[in-house]
């Protein structure tokens, strides 16, 4: 049992090394965030004056609520543009159709972030959106649409299509189906595609560089423009908020997940 | 059944036509253009000019390293995942700081690589001397890898986790060392994770341009780079169109080669 033990003791100590690596530039951020000296190297004492400097400033504060403000907008308008996308192709029969509309709903997943942003760019000139607002919450909610497809769609093909005859046959119209039977049936889908819209809105950085103009910002963005002018503690202390609040946000989704397994599971019994 | 007509294609579609079609259309039209918006074939000439063909070639050339060294992370983690007690806490934990903005992960690097940042004062204790870790192919590499070995680690784990585990005990039964298990029954089983793994990072390090900016300072020029180079600060749109249009054919011989993932699973 010994070599056992040492191949134990081996992948142990890789995993451990796999574990700091990944969380030691994240440590980092966060202690530096409480040093008194200014700089990231040599931590001279413990201050929260960084975090002050975060919380008073004005800008910044504007640039997180408009982060917000197009994260929940594009989320929500994608949620409901992908679920009808999703019912789309559910009711779309013929197989070749299907699969053409699949591979063009998947075209904006696997793009790199560059061509998206750089066509889009293109596109909204065109069309002559100016850019700022408008321009990133349409880019959002365009590259959220798919992933919410995605989830949705599993979810509909799930259903028992007994269940559509049954109600049906009970005398319900389509709306009564719809609302009925239908959308219960996806509603983790769309739980998880408005999650996943949420976290795509919120962690993109290069398409809204592409598109945002000049008067505009996000917090990606902001944050590139100030890492690009060297090290300030502000940002460490910012990140170290937003780390909290995406452990947080990783929470909430868990939880959810573990909810909708265990009604599935409940009404599966049933 | 009179009313099957589906009306769901009609926002839909609406959707594809405008932020799928037309984009991508709009972009090849662009690349026949000029600065002065004269039509040209100078851009496509341009391309194939030894500057643009080795920067080309040097982007794949990094995308590569990058997947060659985040699959050769990533395989043994996920594997090691698999066996452990609380898998699904273990791999929220590795996914988890993919979560968090890239630009920050990167900036940390900053910190950490500078010339008095952490990982040179350890250098230094060790007794190797401070060198210079920013700014350079190696910062460059390093940081990528690091972003994107959790969207490695993820599909290859779930293709382990599908993996019937009778099979493996049939191999060992008959012999097979676990080296050979490995090699000839576990690897070949999970290559469609693999597959998918590769895929999701190959494409996307083609096309990383903010990461070279903070960390390689414009030492290293991904295709990517040259992209929002040409459309955000020269302002010649023809030749970043140009490039996006080759960009837009090696993601699709990409997915070609691969075969279309079943899942996006995560993006970068």
């Amino acid at each position: 049992m010994r070599s056992v033990d040492r191949r134990w003791r081996w992948s142990n100590l890789y995993l451990t090394a796999v574990f700091v690596i990944l969380y030691a530039p994240i440590a980092y951020l966060i202690v530096y965030s409480f040093n008194s000296g200014g700089t990231m190297q040599g931590f001279e004492g413990f201050t929260l004056e960084w975090y002050g400097e975060v919380l008073q400033d004005t800008r910044l504060l504007i640039i997180v609520l408009n982060t917000v403000v197009i994260a929940l907008l594009s989320a929500l308008v994608s949620t409901i543009l992908g679920t009808i996308g999703a019912l789309a192709i559910y009711e779309v029969k013929r197989r070749s159709r299907k699969n053409a509309l699949l591979a063009l709903n998947n075209v904006l997943i696997v793009s790199p972030d560059v061509i998206i942003g750089a066509s889009f760019l293109i596109l909204f000139t065109i069309i002559g959106i100016q850019l700022g607002f408008v321009s990133v919450l349409l880019s959002h909610i365009a590259f959220s649409v798919p992933i919410v497809v995605l989830m949705v769609l599993p979810k509909l093909q799930e259903m028992r299509t007994s269940m559509l005859d049954a109600a049906r046959d009970l005398g319900a119209n389509a709306w009564q189906v719809l609302t009925r039977v239908v959308v219960p049936y996806m509603k983790p889908g769309i739980f998880a595609g408005f999650f996943m819209a949420l976290t795509y809105s919120l962690d993109d950085f290069a398409v809204t560089f592409f598109v945002t103009g000049n008067g505009f910002s996000t917090l990606s963005v902001e944050i590139y423009s100030r890492a690009r002018q060297g090290i300030s503690l502000s940002i460490n202390a910012l990140s170290t908020l937003l780390f909290l609040f995406t452990v947080a946000l990783v929470i909430g989704y868990y939880f959810i997940n573990r909810r909708n397994a265990r009604l599935a599971e409940s009404g599966e019994r049933r | 059944m009179a009313r099957t007509r589906n009306f769901y294609l009609i926002p839909y579609v609406a959707w594809i036509v405008l932020f799928v079609a037309a984009p991508i259309i709009l972009v090849a039209y662009y690349s026949f253009f000029d600065v002065e918006g004269q039509f040209t074939l100078d851009n496509y000439a341009k391309f194939f000019t030894p500057i643009y063909l080795r920067m080309t070639l040097g982007s794949f050339w990094y995308a590569f390293l990058i997947t060659a060294f985040s699959l050769l992370v990533a395989y043994p983690t996920a594997l090691i995942l698999t066996r452990l007690k609380h898998k699904q806490l273990w791999l929220l934990l590795i996914i988890l700081p993919s979560w968090i903005n890239l630009l920050l992960k990167a900036y940390a690097f900053i910190g950490l690589f500078g010339k008095y940042g952490l990982v040179n004062a350890v250098f230094e204790m060790v007794g190797i001397g401070g060198r210079q870790l920013l700014f350079n192919d190696f910062s460059f590499v390093f940081v990528s890898v690091y972003i994107f070995i959790p969207f490695m680690i993820l599909p290859i784990y779930n293709a382990l986790e599908e993996l019937n585990p009778a099979l493996i005990d049939a191999s060992r039964d008959l012999g097979a060392s676990a080296w050979t298990t490995f090699r000839r029954v576990i690897f070949p089983l999970t290559l469609d994770g693999v597959k998918a793994g590769c895929q999701a990072v190959f494409i996307p390090s083609l096309s990383l341009f903010m990461i070279t900016r903070l960390i390689a300072g414009n030492r290293v020029i991904t295709l990517g780079t040259a992209i929002e180079q040409h459309f955000l600060v020269t302002q010649d749109w023809g030749m970043g169109a140009t490039i996006a249009v080759f960009l837009i054919i090696a993601m699709a011989l990409i997915m070609f080669a691969t075969g279309i993932g079943k899942r996006g699973a995560l993006r970068g």
